[in-house]
């Protein structure tokens, strides 16, 4: 934890992107600090930054200016290595269209983090208890008996779940949510954040972005982003 | 061990990747089908070759041929490495029927039995198969002057490759006519007829499965040779000197020592009489002995080979193709994957290890159809004759009994590894492109 008790910290963060011949700037110095515990949800319009803003904070992409800290750590001066360890071990995502491999079943969808950063020899010495943790956490998400099938026979709350689940296998510090509920009817949204309030209650911390301001409210605080600035 | 059940069931699941495996496996299939045959037919052309000739030969071009042949064959005989010598005339000649008609005919003498243990010769005889002391004699009437000829004098070669004999010699006669030569290469008897005649019977035929030899040669017992072709004055010569080294002196070991044997010979030889036709003479293997021939048939298989480096290029561009694909149709994964930690080297990896499974697998049909098919080729062959009259090689004209199938697990070694680094250079640049992909491009909703 860094000294001012911020887990992550966007510093005068910019990005624009070329569409055609012009040049968009999507996030004009925003700057953001995310506390451990904390449940922020950020609304704006659609085209407002909010999903670049979300992916800038976990490294899946880099900002044009600006500083991104993680427990005091600048990020921007992170290894290619050190990067892929943050997004593997420190943050989770969850999309919007819940990405989950069509391959894999939802079991292995959900532990398929801890795998990432696993030799075969180390895989077979912790399967056990990363197949446990998974099952679990499945069970937690109410997916015992989806473990076996594949995402495409799953409905779409059960899909985010199995991507809520994915997300969390690794305990991770942060928890990113992009439109989690964006593509889900009314009551599955509610029932997705619910598992948040309750995630959030354990100790979880997560930022979650959405453009509808009824599941903002979900959160405990609600970050505005407009004209590529946070405005409280 | 996330990369290796991902590439398991990229390979399953993604029916695209039958095609770049079916591709793979024609590739490997075609290439193991030609390979063994060719290679086949050049081992068996060289071993043929090997078993006419024997490990090494002295000999010289003209039809003079050198002296001092014995005394340079009891030296030879009396080394260690040295397994058995046989003296040997070459020369040209005519044969002729009572009827009148004549070929031309390259006459060889021999002394069968030495010659036999030097070369393969007793195993080319078909009367006296193994049984090489009687080669010369008629079952007829031993006491006549006999011969051996070369099978495509006397039988024709059906379509099967088959010749047919009788069940016992038949009573046959002909004249050979030889010129004889001078040790300077003049004609020996000139203002005298010219040529010396005598007539031989026919006492066996010799089936080497060198069509050139089994069409031109006749054998005679050394002796007669040397004095129809005029060598046996009072410095009698010979022609070449065939030698089989003792087993396990290596070839080109054994041909050097030869060599050295010969320059101490020639050194002791300078000033005699008819010393000249000793600078003539040659130590070769037999290889070098007989490289026009083979050099032939390896240019044969280089050009094969050379053909089938270019199906090799056609399989990386059919493999590249069918990875871009995947890679496209799998961007979202690669997305998915970078967002929870994996690198741009794993990527490259998963990719590379689905191209691997792409030709262990490719191979692996491609391989089992190969040997399947080699098992059955001459069996199939005969089937198509027999209905189609379809051969891969007429018979009739060159001299191949059985298409070569033998297996050569080294060549199908080098076949397997060679299609396995072929789909890896093919995946290559797909991997790469998919390790270089931004993880934030690849989930965004547009594209879904």
């Amino acid at each position: 934890m860094s000294k001012d008790n911020f887990i992550l910290k966007a510093e005068g963060i910019c990005k624009s992107y070329r569409m055609g011949q012009a040049e968009v700037q999507v996030l004009k110095g925003v700057d953001l600090a995310v506390k451990e515990g904390d449940f922020i949800a950020v609304i704006g319009a659609s085209g407002s930054g909010k999903s670049t803003l979300l992916h800038i904070l976990g490294a899946l992409d880099t900002p044009d200016t600006g500083i991104v800290r993680f427990d005091g750590r600048d990020l921007s001066r992170q290894s290619a290595r050190g990067l892929n360890r943050f997004r593997n071990k420190m943050v989770g995502f969850v999309f919007q269209f819940y990405h989950l491999l069509d391959e894999l079943n939802v079991l292995e969808n959900v532990f398929l983090p801890a795998m990432a950063d696993k030799s075969v020899i180390g895989w077979l010495v912790s399967r056990r208890r990363v197949k446990n943790r998974a099952a679990d956490l499945l069970a937690q998400l109410g997916l015992s008996e989806r473990a076996n099938h594949k995402p495409y026979q799953l409905s779409g709350g059960e899909r985010q779940r199995v991507a809520i689940g994915r997300a969390l296998m690794n305990e991770p510090r942060v928890l990113l949510a992009d439109e989690p509920t964006g593509n889900l009817d009314s009551e599955t949204g509610n029932g997705i954040l619910k598992i948040f309030e309750e995630l959030n209650k354990a100790g979880q911390t997560i930022m979650m972005v959405t453009h509808d301001e009824r599941i903002a409210r979900k959160a405990k605080r609600i970050i505005t982003l407009a004209d590529g600035k946070i405005s409280d | 061990m996330y990369k290796i059940i991902l590439a398991f069931r990229y390979l399953l699941r993604r029916r695209i990747t039958y095609l770049a495996v079916l591709a793979v496996a024609l590739c490997v299939f075609a290439v193991v089908v030609v390979m063994t045959v060719m290679t086949g037919l050049l081992r068996d052309f060289k071993a043929i070759n090997h078993s006419w000739v024997g490990d090494c030969v002295v000999s010289t071009d003209t039809l003079v041929g050198f002296p001092y042949y014995r005394e340079f064959v009891k030296i030879l005989e009396e080394r260690d490495f040295v397994g058995s010598v046989s003296p040997v005339i070459r020369s040209y000649g005519i044969l002729t029927e009572p009827s009148g008609w004549n070929t031309s005919v390259e006459v060889m003498g021999i002394d069968p039995v030495k010659h036999s243990r030097t070369t393969g010769f007793a195993k080319t005889l078909y009367y006296h198969k193994d049984w090489p002391a009687d080669a010369f004699k008629p079952d007829y009437d031993a006491n006549l002057p006999g011969c051996v000829l070369g099978i495509d004098k006397v039988s024709a070669r059906d379509q099967r490759g088959k010749y047919s004999h009788y069940s016992s010699i038949p009573r046959y006669s002909f004249t050979i006519t030889c010129f004889p030569l001078t040790a300077g290469g003049a004609l020996a008897k000139a203002g005298l007829g010219l040529v010396n005649t005598r007539r031989f019977y026919y006492s066996d035929d010799s089936h080497s499965g060198l069509a050139k030899v089994d069409g031109a040669f006749i054998y005679l017992p050394f002796a007669d040779a040397q004095a129809l072709c005029g060598m046996n004055g009072p410095s009698p010569r010979a022609s070449a000197i065939h030698i089989k080294f003792k087993a396990g002196v290596n070839l080109q070991t054994g041909r050097n020592r030869v060599a050295k044997l010969w320059e101490d010979f020639l050194t002791g030889r300078g000033g005699g009489k008819q010393a000249n036709l000793l600078s003539k003479v040659r130590v070769e293997t037999w290889k070098d002995y007989r490289r026009e021939v083979i050099a032939a048939v390896e240019k044969e298989q280089i050009m094969m080979m050379a053909a089938f480096g270019m199906i090799g290029i056609i399989t990386v561009f059919i493999v590249f193709v069918v990875f871009y694909m995947v890679v496209s149709h799998k961007s979202k994964d690669i997305g998915i994957l970078k967002s929870i930690g994996i690198s741009n080297r794993d990527v490259i990896e998963l990719f590379l290890g689905f191209a691997f499974l792409v030709a262990v697998c490719g191979s692996a049909i491609g391989t089992a159809g190969g040997v399947l098919f080699l098992e059955k080729i001459n069996r199939i062959e005969s089937w198509l004759y027999d209905h189609y009259g379809f051969q891969l090689w007429n018979r009739a004209i060159y001299a191949i009994d059985e298409i070569p199938n033998k297996i050569q697990f080294d060549i199908i070694a080098v076949i397997i590894v060679s299609a396995i680094a072929v789909c890896l250079v093919g995946a290559l640049i797909p991997a790469w492109q998919a390790a270089r992909l931004k993880p934030v491009e690849t989930l965004q909703v547009n594209q879904l």
